[in-house]
């Protein structure tokens, strides 16, 4: 809850800082308040508190929020420059921050109106960020399409939960798995159509296939570094929020929906990897790949024991890292070569060394190969399914990788393999340090694993 | 801490070899080398030829998961680990005449690569296996697409994509080995996967034979899953083409006899005879057509195929004979097959070809050249006295006491790589010295230096492989044994 708060206020600084131009100090503010918050959310550690049977804030939502912080400590500074628009600077922080509060309460909900809320929190900044670059026909597009579907999904989530509340008679997760548990027989068929709507309001969210049609071109539009931003925190915050619902209220039904997400994770791996081989922009390409990723999460998801939650924070976490920097690098390359098609990444061992040997790392992080953190990802996720008995899903899953590593070795090919004659590209301090503290991290996770996974198992 | 040790000094070493340039990489990288070797040569002196294994290090690594960081060598390792060791300053130095371009990064990868081959040798933890196992994978990869011949983009690539699907299916099989380790105490270690291997059905058995035996055949590679070999040796640079086929292809030899034949014997049991009969199909298939290849490095990758059908083919059989020619093959296999693609290099450098009919004579320009060669062809042709001949008799004999009427198509390999080999010598080195041979010029220190070292070897073990055999008696038996 402290988080929250101190979020909250960062944003209403942020607002502030326009009224009483302060601008100059709003950045390195906004980094030192999200590094407290993280500090303040590190001590909640270990303690559970409710408020108002709203919020409930307990060792899976913070090790989610940490998660959530720490991946938006790495986007701050990755998003240096779009953040520090001359005209938008105080807008663009506080749009971010009120995101943050959004991302935050998704993970910690535990009544259905405060999950509405979370999620119209994050996604109305988001769907003015992804048209922020107002002269660009593209981001208008991405916003205009964000918006629509973005609303069409809500009205699905809202439907259901009508249909849960009519059913049930209460709002409450804890509530409505006791009453589920109590009178098995007496649930109406409303109930579970109230399920499936919710279900499918939330694969919209982590971009699952057939409800994935949005994030290409939402992807491809929106500013680089406002696709990060909803490749990693909205995907992160989006899962937690999926798990949270589907494994407190709707656990003791899962016959009814685990078939469903049977499939949906099956045609999401493979759609989502076949789809993105044919692609030639780079963030269409990614965009697919993330609609991949949510396919291997989605997997996790139905392995309903203890490996669930550890495997999907990891995966989020390792993904997370790993995306900030192929974004940071596409980024850098667009605002250089002006395209972001695969030829653009020619030449770039050459050109900057730095950059090629990160996004070396970061892809193959991506694509799940040792010793990246990606691999103890898939590993971890592989093995939940295992143990859930989903064999037929891990052997789809490991077509789907191989799928994979067709496409992003694409990138590493161009930017070893075929030369061009560009100029050194520079980057600047800051990006380079981030750059590099990425890449530690993405080997670190990947050869330490045990911290994460410990607190996987915690919560 | 004497394993820990040779694991992780390459991987020191290659970073400061990245932080060099020029020329002073390949001396420290050299130097390097030689240090491990050295390191490995300690270790032999302080090993005791039992059964037990040796230099153990154990620390939980994920222990939430029951994986471990558990390294430690037996016979069989110490035999693996010492020719990857003696092997990779071979290759360094192989390499003192090829100018590179960014020659820091070349040769940290070479010590990287060097890093998690030894890994695969000395892990005795499955997860940890797998790690090595695909971490050997990325430096080569790099090797070859950065410095590669023509068309690598693409070649690489099958050959990438190919061990991978290979190595994940084995992934999937120790996934599932670890699910039926003792309940709420799951545990990824040899001994936790034994016990469960041997506690499953057969057909559960079975199903974890080809997970992991797909793997190891894709990386060997035994006939039908050799399509990538042939085009990725020959496009790959030399010192590629010597890491993999002296090196990596063990790890897949190696892999069937620490994690296959142990791990699900039921399982083997059932199904090698359908893996020694695609390894004889191998032989024989690989042979013929190396017969008719044109491209002298392209006839080498086949003749590879063949040999290792044959090792593959004597470790099913399943007994001493076989298990330990196996062994004594796969070391003699990795430096014959080191040393015929330094020739080959050696020639590609002279003429600038390596088409067997365009060549001719050279043994009249260069006789001292000459005889090295005949002496590595020889070993690699397994005549008597030589290393070759001791692997592939035991070998052949342990195929025997399995099956008779296959060892007699399996011994076609003797007889068929006679002829192309011999065939190619005469080509290449007898008859008329043509245009392009006249010019070959007399070989310089550092190459000279390569060729006897490696005769040195294929001599030495020729006439007394016993301090080899003895090396890995012990564990062979307990192997058998259990």
């Amino acid at each position: 809850m402290n988080a929250l708060i101190l979020l909250s206020l960062l944003g209403v600084f942020s607002l502030l800082a326009e009224i009483f131009s302060f601008k100059k100090l709003l950045y390195p503010v906004v980094l030192l308040g999200l590094a407290a918050t993280f500090g303040v959310t590190v001590c909640d550690w270990g303690t559970t508190q409710t408020y108002y049977n709203m919020i409930r804030v307990d060792d899976f939502s913070i090790s989610f929020s940490l998660v959530i912080l720490f991946v938006a400590f790495l986007w701050f500074i990755m998003a240096k420059d779009y953040l520090n628009d001359e005209e938008h600077k105080t807008s663009y922080h506080s749009l971010v921050l009120f995101a943050l509060v959004g991302a935050l309460c998704m993970v910690s909900y535990t009544n259905m109106t405060m999950l509405f809320l979370g999620i119209e929190i994050l996604s109305i900044p988001m769907y003015i960020l992804a048209g922020s670059n107002k002269n660009d026909l593209s981001s208008n597009e991405a916003a205009f399409k964000y918006l629509i579907m973005g609303a069409f999904s809500t009205g699905f989530l809202l439907f259901g939960i009508t249909m849960i509340y009519g059913a049930t008679g209460s709002f409450d997760l804890a509530e409505i798995a006791m009453i589920v548990k109590a009178h098995p027989e007496n649930i109406s068929n409303i109930f579970y159509v109230g399920i499936l709507l919710m279900l499918v309001a939330m694969a919209f969210k982590v971009s699952a296939v057939p409800f994935h049609f949005w994030a290409p071109d939402v992807y491809q539009g929106a500013p680089t570094p406002v696709t990060a931003f909803m490749a990693t925190i909205v995907k992160t915050a989006a899962f937690a929020a999926f798990l949270k619902l589907f494994y407190s209220a709707f656990a003791d039904v899962n016959t009814t929906w685990m078939t469903i997400v049977w499939a949906i994770a099956a045609i999401t791996l493979l759609i989502g990897n076949i789809t993105a081989v044919q692609q030639t922009s780079v963030k269409r390409m990614l965009a697919y790949s993330s609609i991949a990723h949510a396919g291997y999460m989605l997997m996790a998801l139905l392995a309903q024991d203890e490996y669930s939650k550890g495997s999907i924070l990891f995966y989020t976490l390792a993904y997370s890292v790993g995306s900030i920097a192929t974004f940071t690098i596409v980024g850098i390359v667009i605002s250089k070569k002006g395209k972001d098609e695969v030829e653009s990444f020619n030449g770039l061992a050459e050109s900057n060394p730095l950059l090629a040997v990160v996004m070396t790392i970061a892809i193959l992080s991506l694509a799940g190969i040792p010793p990246t953190a990606g691999f103890f990802a898939k590993y971890y996720i592989f093995t939940s399914a295992f143990f859930a008995g989903n064999i037929g899903l891990v052997i789809i899953a490991i077509i789907a990788s191989l799928i994979g590593v067709y496409y992003y070795f694409r990138i590493i090919i161009a930017m070893f393999f075929k030369g061009s004659n560009d100029a050194a590209i520079h980057v600047q301090p800051i990006q380079k340090v981030l750059l590099v503290l990425i890449a530690i991290t993405i080997i670190a996770l990947g050869l330490f694993p045990d911290f994460i996974v410990r607190l996987g198992f915690v919560s | 801490m004497i394993t820990l040790l040779l694991i992780f000094f390459p991987l020191l070493a290659a970073f400061l070899v990245l932080l060099t340039k020029g020329e002073q990489a390949k001396k420290i990288a050299l130097l390097a080398s030689v240090v491990e070797f050295a390191i490995s040569i300690y270790a032999l002196c302080n090993f005791n030829a039992d059964a037990t294994t040796q230099f153990g290090f154990n620390a939980p690594w994920v222990a939430s998961l029951g994986i471990s960081f558990h390294v430690g060598i037996d016979g069989i390792s110490m035999l693996m680990v010492l020719l990857t060791t003696f092997l990779v300053p071979v290759i360094i130095l192989s390499s003192f005449k090829t100018n590179y371009k960014n020659p820091g990064l070349f040769y940290a990868l070479v010590l990287s690569m060097q890093m998690a081959l030894i890994g695969v040798f000395v892990s005795l933890d499955g997860f940890l296996f797998y790690v090595f196992w695909e971490l050997a994978l990325i430096p080569i990869y790099f090797i070859c697409l950065l410095w590669g011949g023509e068309n690598r983009a693409k070649i690489t690539f099958k050959f990438f994509v190919y061990t991978l699907a290979g190595s994940l299916f084995m992934l999937a099989g120790l996934i599932y080995l670890y699910q039926q380790t003792e309940q709420g105490n799951s545990s990824f270690d040899i001994d936790a996967l034994y016990q469960a291997g041997r506690n499953m059905t057969p057909t559960q058995q079975g199903f974890i034979f080809w997970a992991m035996f797909i793997a190891f055949a894709i990386k060997m590679p035994i006939f039908p899953f050799h399509t990538w070999q042939p085009d990725t040796y020959t496009v790959a640079p030399t010192q590629g083409t010597m890491l993999l086929s002296g090196i990596m292809l063990k790890m897949g030899t190696y892999g069937v006899i620490r994690w296959l034949i142990v791990l699900v014997p039921q399982g083997v049991q059932n199904w090698s005879g359908v893996a020694i009969t695609l390894s004889v199909i191998g032989i024989v298939y690989a042979s013929c057509i190396a017969i008719v290849q044109k491209d002298f490095k392209r006839l080498i990758a086949y003749s590879s195929i063949a040999h290792v059908g044959l090792i593959a083919a004597g470790i099913f059989a399943f007994n001493a004979q076989g298990m330990q020619g196996a062994l004594i093959q796969m070391l003699s296999h990795g430096v014959n097959v080191v040393g015929m693609f330094f020739i080959v290099d050696l020639i590609q450098s002279r003429t600038n070809t390596r088409e067997i009919s365009a060549l001719g004579g050279i043994r009249n320009v260069n006789p001292q050249f000459a005889v090295l060669f005949l002496i590595i062809l020889l070993g690699s042709v397994a005549l008597p006295l030589t290393n070759g001949f001791v692997g592939e008799f035991l070998l052949l004999n342990g195929l025997f006491q399995y099956n008779p009427y296959m060892t007699a198509f399996a011994g076609l390999s003797v007889i068929l790589g006679a002829v192309y080999m011999l065939r190619s010598y005469q080509s290449i080195m007898l008859g008329e010295t043509n245009a392009i041979t006249a010019s070959f010029t007399s070989l310089e220190t550092s190459e000279k230096a390569v060729l006897i070292i490696i005769c040195a070897a294929v001599i030495l073990f020729g006439v007394y492989p016993k301090p080899l055999l003895d090396i890995a008696a012990p564990a062979v038996n307990q192997l058998l044994g259990s």
